[in-house]
């Protein structure tokens, strides 16, 4: 029995290392599924219930971690940052941001300059959960409902 | 005054298969490998150097089963302690380890105004991290 759950978490774990490393790729939840060798469905519920989030949500945080960090670290536009960590629409990125970090991409890079942390500490221990007060406004995300349970 | 780091350690699932990665894959050596009664006291360590890292299975009578089981499931989950290692070479590192068949790298060699690192995964979950500090950090620091 223990056995079974090491080695799933193993595979979720090494399905969650890969959308860290090709975040920037067309990734989406059926192709990191096939890394963990699961159906979508039972990845999905198996992986939230290991790491407490969806992998949906968590690839969304990975990449809007990584757009923060170019924001604060290089002068690359707006746009080019979106395509840079994998969002296929300016849109789609622009309110994803917004949605997690509470502000647009171009107010948090006025706020924010580099850090010295090295890169693997960054990505570590920066990815962003949802930003105080937008948590109620906030719905594909899920942390209003979580926020309201706990 | 402490001088030394002398003992660092890892939770790994099993002794054997974390021996046959840490010196077979990674190329670090072999320290102590002792029993004592059931235990099995072994440590690994980079080649010449003084720290030993100590290879940990969750346990009686460390620990009570259930202990065990959580710690197990903590570290499959890649959601324990990891290590950080430096090397010379980085991507001739890197090339080496694919030679010896490692395929659970978390990160490519990568250029950071600190130098180039790369990360992977021992067999069981753990993160380590391998850095070459890097002509670059030197630079910025001149």
């Amino acid at each position: 029995m223990s056995r079974e759950v090491e080695d799933l978490n193993r595979r979720l774990l090494r399905a969650r290392d890969a959308m860290d490393r090709f975040y920037a790729e067309p990734l989406d939840v059926p192709a990191v599924a096939e890394v963990a060798h699961l159906s979508e469905a039972h990845f999905i519920r198996s992986f939230r219930a290991a790491f407490g989030e969806t992998p949906h949500r968590y690839l969304q945080r990975r990449r809007v971690e990584r757009s923060m960090f170019l924001l604060r670290e290089t002068d690359r536009s707006v746009t080019d940052i979106c395509f840079d960590v994998g969002f296929t629409s300016r849109g789609t990125f622009s309110r994803t941001f917004r949605e997690i970090v509470g502000e647009a991409p171009s107010s948090y890079r006025v706020g924010n300059g580099p850090m010295v942390a090295p890169n693997c500490y960054q990505m570590w221990a920066t990815r962003p959960v949802v930003a105080a007060g937008v948590a109620r406004r906030s719905s594909s995300f899920g942390d209003a409902a979580a926020a309201t349970a706990s | 005054m402490i001088t030394k780091l002398n003992v660092a350690s890892i939770m790994v699932l099993n002794k054997d298969q974390a021996l046959d990665f840490y010196v077979n894959k990674l190329g670090l050596e072999k320290g102590q490998d002792v029993k004592q009664g059931s235990y099995r006291w072994l440590t690994v360590r980079v080649p010449g150097d003084v720290t030993e890292i100590s290879l940990e299975e969750p346990g009686p009578p460390v620990h009570d089963e259930a202990t065990a089981a959580q710690l197990r499931e903590l570290i499959s989950k890649g959601a324990l302690g990891g290590l950080v290692f430096k090397a010379d070479d980085i991507r001739a590192l890197y090339e080496t380890l694919k030679s010896r068949g490692v395929t659970d790298f978390t990160q490519e060699p990568t250029d950071h105004f600190y130098g180039t690192d790369m990360g992977v995964r021992d067999p069981f979950g753990n993160a380590i991290r391998i850095l070459q500090q890097g002509k670059v950090a030197d630079k910025a620091r001149a």
